[in-house]
């Protein structure tokens, strides 16, 4: 401000911009680097370390040497440890802890001169010419265009993630095994030389499972959230409307776990009781009893989707309709729903595609057991069941059983992203024949 | 059929069976209505149902002799010493005192079992807070076991788990107005626990609300940068294309594939500590920032051009009509949204048991990496439990599990009413 | 009863103060097909129709004129209670179709919808095919038995439409492919399919070009010779060239009925006579 003696018109940008400019090459930088660091000590170090080991240490299995690392660390931070102490180990510990010192001693130093270097170039660059306030939004800008793709690197990480753990799997379990064999019962022996160690990993019956559960979900949802959906549309009175349908959408917000313990201990038994009245026999985890909760719960997204595509239809095909003396039912059935029929396909796909990727319902209210059947009232198991089952509790993350998991999430999202694009396709080829 | 009379006929024939027709189609509308509402009000009415009994909890009165020789022979008064003495003891003792008539070691032992074992920590913590009640003989009401409980809240339907002499000394002690109910704060200000009766959702909820707040943290900011980018800025190109088709496209991916996600990436490659809220937090965020997104940009789509010409045409930079005129106009709407995202993360369960927030912990977490579970796996935990006296715990979190759903949704209402403008 | 004042009021009366009540002729001796009397039409509080009474000749063309908002075409859709489908909307007084009153509880919407058809002012027909937009309200109300007759009332009723030898080779494409002039013609088509004894036409040209216009005009002139027709139009010209009488509609009073030359050449009313000559409107 004094460079331009108080006349603040005679500055490019107004004074605070020059401000956050000066913060600006303060704080990046000093940021980047502990970002940098944090994210690279632990490696770095740990990898010193290890290079530092005698040689009858060096070339170790990757298993062991996380092992090993491990046992280093604890040693350092004054843990017990899973071994005996060697010397040379106990060398590794203190080198390490050596290092970590250091490390926590620099950082700060670094990030200091850091952001003095920043400061003192910022107060060197500015200057009544500068164009202080383009640089800063010229950043802002960078910020909003990173801010935007991380929708992008989430859906990469996913990929690759799992696409990668997927593909180790496949090299110890064929791709035709996997895919077309009748069997799943992924226990992998902890010892060489158990029975049965090889396990089978044919995911046919999972899919098998994930289909009846999903028909039993869809046929309960569709024609209750369709019904609903005309029932608004063009018989209830706004009055009604603007109560029910907020009410209907509560269905959609409760949490899934809500409705799986509701499926476990309030309709399972109900349904048992009810097939044994008739002397049926029915698995207190049958399919039934979690397809019937999956399909409340897909009620409000068939209802107002379909609500909102049966509203998209022009009014004048009402009028047109109505006018010819069609009673509301005829014209519902005759012009409305054939209109709107993509739109509500779509809404159907969705809706599946939701129900195949269901979690929690599933695991609380259907079985485990890999069941190859096509009927309701026995026990069958889910993809999404499966992962659950494989992945919670300890595991070591390079069997079969674990890299199993990953092969069947690709399959999972495979499945529901064909579905999800079908689904916007045929939804916006729908919206396009209207506009 | 070309005479006027005749078509007026056949339309009057027919009319009949149309109308019954039309009748039946609203009538199965209404059906359909009715039946989404009924399966609504019955999920709740039996969770509120096996739910509520949880919030009260079955005590006995005994009056413990707090006995100096036992607690601190030397009367010390240190922490140490008091710390270690055997307060069970002492409330064994009581209990024998309480039923002298008691003398074979194995009636004992089932007497012992009508209190909680949580009941002698709480004896020790009052004793350590207030010392000089050592030589006292204070009539405590002490936390009854949760087969107790259940059978005190429930006579009729259960009780198999206590014989027949125990409850015999039940109805006395209940005669004599010495077996009460209380509001059952320990439900409030405890931790998990495989003792029913000890068992609290404080840790569950700290979980929550440290995974919730790393979650707000990161998804609020980049959630609407990208929206602002995307609305504002961004040009019309493959990338941007790409970009909407992604985040349309995740808004719809199961979010158990999220927590494949989190393992594999956060805990394996970057070595993040499993069960941390940080992790859970870093998943729930690429889960709802999705719905923020799409939410965030609708309102600022909401806000008129009027308004950004007025501004750019005084001169402003895109950067400055954006934050001051906006940006301002636009965050009600973004706020709306992004309630609603977070009240989708806070009912999140699938996502999170990958990562391994599921392991039994007994502490309050007190950071965003100490282990800790949320309130969703915690309902699944228990669930999972065998014990009956679990399953009106479970319902019980899950209304205030509700509880706070409904008030994140109202807030986001009430938002939504106080700021729209029509323009 | 200050209308029943006004139909027997001398032609050629003028004057100014009487705004709320008809001048020229509403009432006719004979030959009428529908009667409306003291018709009052309310949206929730707001009244848009003030006691309208009006007859309209069998086999001749009525057309409402008057400035938007005037209530005209408000005023067309009670005649097949159209506008029950609107729930704000409530409507007092009596429309006689061959002496039934329309509006009795007894009398459902459906028959009366058979006998009184609709065309709109944007051509609406169904997404389906040209074949299927015939067919609907044949096959609603059971008209036909079998498929050959079908097909003869579809091919008639184009014809009648004037529209048969320009789509009879694609009647298995949508309707909505067609051009704008041909989609009302085929909405007349489906109107006309049922027989109905009046057709009601609300602004039927207003979304066609010129040259449409003028076959949709020509088609009305035809159909006169078996319906009985009420249009609502914006064009005066319009009026002018089809219509055999003209009502004047003016913020929801109906001003004056007559002839249509009549009302053309020489308007009774001070407004009439403003809007013919192009002051308002």
């Amino acid at each position: 401000m004094g460079m331009v003696s108080g006349d603040c018109r005679r500055l490019h940008s107004l004074p605070r911009y020059y401000g956050y400019y000066v913060a600006m090459l303060t704080a990046l930088p000093a940021i980047l680097l502990l970002a940098l660091w944090i994210s690279l000590d632990q490696s770095l170090i740990t990898h010193l370390v290890m290079a530092s080991l005698p040689q009858s240490m060096q070339p170790l299995p990757p298993s062991e040497q996380s092992l090993l690392i491990n046992d280093i660390r604890n040693l350092a931070t004054g843990n017990i440890t899973s071994g005996e102490i060697s010397p040379a180990l106990q060398a590794a510990a203190d080198h390490y802890r050596h290092l970590m010192h250091l490390s926590r001693l620099l950082l700060p130093t670094a990030l200091f001169l850091l952001a003095i270097g920043g400061i003192a170039l910022g107060l060197k660059v500015i200057h009544p010419d500068r164009r202080a306030r383009p640089a800063v939004e010229r950043v802002i800008r960078w910020g909003l265009i990173l801010s935007a793709s991380i929708a992008i690197l989430t859906t990469l990480g996913i990929v690759l993630s799992v696409l990668f753990e997927a593909l180790r799997f496949f090299q110890k379990v064929p791709l035709a095994d996997f895919l077309f064999g009748l069997e799943w019962s992924p226990q992998i022996a902890i010892r060489e030389d158990q029975v049965g160690a090889s396990g089978a990993f044919g995911v046919i019956p999972l899919f098998a499972g994930t289909l009846l559960i999903a028909t039993i979900a869809l046929s309960v949802a569709v024609p209750i959230g369709l019904l609903s959906a005309i029932y608004l549309a063009e018989f209830a009175t706004p009055r009604v409307r603007t109560w029910v349908k907020p009410l209907l959408e509560i269905l959609a917000g409760i949490p899934t776990v809500v409705y799986g313990f509701f499926a476990a201990l309030v309709v399972a038994p109900l349904v048992r009781a009810a097939g044994e009245s008739i002397g049926l026999e029915v698995s207190s985890e049958s399919a039934l009893a979690a397809g019937l909760v999956m399909g409340i719960m897909l009620i409000p997204f068939i209802s107002s989707l379909s609500d909102d595509v049966i509203n998209a239809v022009p009014g004048a095909m009402w009028d047109g309709s109505l006018a010819m003396g069609a009673t509301h039912a005829e014209t519902i059935f005759r012009v409305i729903v054939p209109a709107a029929l993509p739109g509500i396909v779509g809404g159907v796909l969705l809706a599946a595609s939701r129900a195949i990727g269901e979690t929690m319902i599933v695991v609380m209210a259907a079985g485990v057991g890999a069941n190859l059947t096509a009927n309701p009232l026995e026990s069958v198991t889910t993809i999404t069941v499966q992962i659950v089952t494989l992945l919670v509790g300890d595991q070591e993350f390079d069997s079969p059983k674990t890299l199993a998991a990953f092969a069947l999430g690709l399959v999972l999202f495979i499945a529901t992203l064909l579905l999800n694009v079908l689904a916007l396709y045929v939804v916006r080829r729908y919206r396009e024949a209207y506009d | 059929m070309t005479k006027r009379s005749d078509i007026r006929a056949a339309v009057e024939r027919g009319l009949s069976r149309r109308r019954r027709r039309d009748r039946l189609v609203r009538r199965l509308g209404l059906g359909a209505i009715l039946l989404g509402l009924g399966f609504l009000a019955f999920m709740f009415f039996s969770i509120i149902g096996m739910g509520y009994s949880a919030f009260w909890q079955t005590r006995i009165q005994l009056p413990v002799e707090l006995d100096p020789a036992a607690i601190d022979p030397e009367r010390t008064h240190d922490p140490a010493v008091l710390r270690n003495a055997d307060y069970a003891g002492l409330i064994k003792q009581a209990l024998r005192k309480r039923f002298p008539q008691i003398k074979k070691r194995k009636e004992k032992r089932k007497l012992y079992q009508l209190v909680s074992s949580g009941a002698a920590y709480a004896l020790q913590a009052m004793v350590l807070q207030n010392p000089a009640l050592i030589g006292s003989t204070p009539g405590l009401w002490l936390t009854a076991n949760d087969d107790v409980d259940v059978w005190f809240k429930h006579p009729e339907t259960s009780g198999k788990r206590l014989n027949d002499q125990q409850k015999a000394w039940l109805e006395e002690l209940h005669a004599k107005g010495e077996l009460k109910k209380f509001f059952n704060l320990d439900f409030f200000r405890n931790g998990d626990s495989r003792e029913p009766e000890q068992a609290g959702i404080l840790g569950a909820l700290m979980g929550s609300f440290y995974t919730i707040l790393v979650t707000l943290g990161l998804s609020l900011p980049l959630g609407i940068a990208a929206a602002v980018y995307l609305e504002e800025f961004a040009p019309k190109n493959r990338w941007t294309d790409f970009i909407e088709v992604n985040i349309n496209n995740l808004a719809a991916v199961p979010s158990i594939v999220f927590g494949l996600l989190g393992l594999a990436v956060f805990i394996n490659f970057f070595g993040l500590p499993r069960s941390a809220p940080l992790v859970g937090g870093l998943v729930l965020t690429l889960m709802t920032l999705p719905t923020i997104i799409i939410a965030s940009r609708a309102a600022l789509k909401s806000v008129p051009p009027s308004i950004r010409e007025a501004a750019l045409g005084v001169g402003a930079s895109r950067m400055q009509t954006l934050f001051h005129h906006v940006l301002p106009l636009a965050m009600p709407g973004m706020l709306t949204g992004t309630i609603i995202g977070m009240a989708q993360a806070l009912g999140e369960t699938a996502p999170l048991l990958m990562i391994g927030m599921v392991a039994f912990i007994v502490d309050v977490p007190r950071g965003i990496l100490d282990p800790a579970t949320v309130l969703p796996v915690q309902i699944h935990l228990w669930a999972d439990s065998p014990e009956r006296a679990f399953l009106e715990k479970t319902a019980a979190a899950i209304m205030v599990l509700l509880a706070f759903l409904v008030l994140m949704n109202l807030a986001a209402i009430w938002l939504r009413r106080k700021f729209e403008k029509r323009w | 009863m200050s209308v029943i004042d006004a139909g027997i009021r001398p032609d050629g009366a003028r004057d100014a103060r009487e705004t709320d009540a008809t001048v020229g002729k509403p009432f006719l001796e004979k030959k009428v097909t529908l009667r409306a009397r003291n018709v009052n039409v309310f949206y929730g509080e707001k009244q848009a129709l003030f006691d309208v009474s009006i007859d309209i000749g069998k086999h001749e063309v009525t057309a409402f004129i008057g400035p938007s908002g005037c209530g005209k075409s408000t005023f067309l859709r009670c005649f097949n209670r159209m506008n029950d489908t609107i729930d704000s909307c409530r409507v007092r007084g009596e429309i006689l179709l061959d002496d039934e009153d329309i509006h009795d509880p007894k009398m459902d919407v459906v028959p009366l919808r058979a006998r009184v058809g609709m065309v709109f002012q944007k051509p609406n027909p169904f997404p389906k095919s040209i074949y299927e937009n015939i067919a609907y309200g044949p096959r609603l109300h059971g008209l036909v038995s079998g498929k050959s007759e079908l097909d003869a009332l579809v091919e008639k009723s184009l014809s009648r439409a004037g529209l048969w030898n320009e789509v009879k080779e694609r009647l298995d494409e949508p309707g909505t492919g067609l051009s704008g002039g041909q989609q009302q013609r085929l909405c007349i088509a489906r109107a006309i399919a049922i027989n109905p004894e009046v057709i009601l036409m609300d602004e039927p040209c207003s979304a066609l070009d010129p040259i449409a216009t003028a076959r949709v005009e020509e088609l009305i002139d035809e159909l006169r010779r078996k319906y009985t027709i009420v249009m609502v139009t914006h064009s005066m010209q319009q009026a002018a060239r089809v219509s055999q009488r003209t009502a004047y509609f003016h913020l929801g009073r109906l001003i004056e009925v007559d002839k249509t030359d009549r009302i053309f050449t020489n308007p009774s009313h001070e407004l009439t006579e403003a809007y013919i000559t192009g002051r308002f409107g």
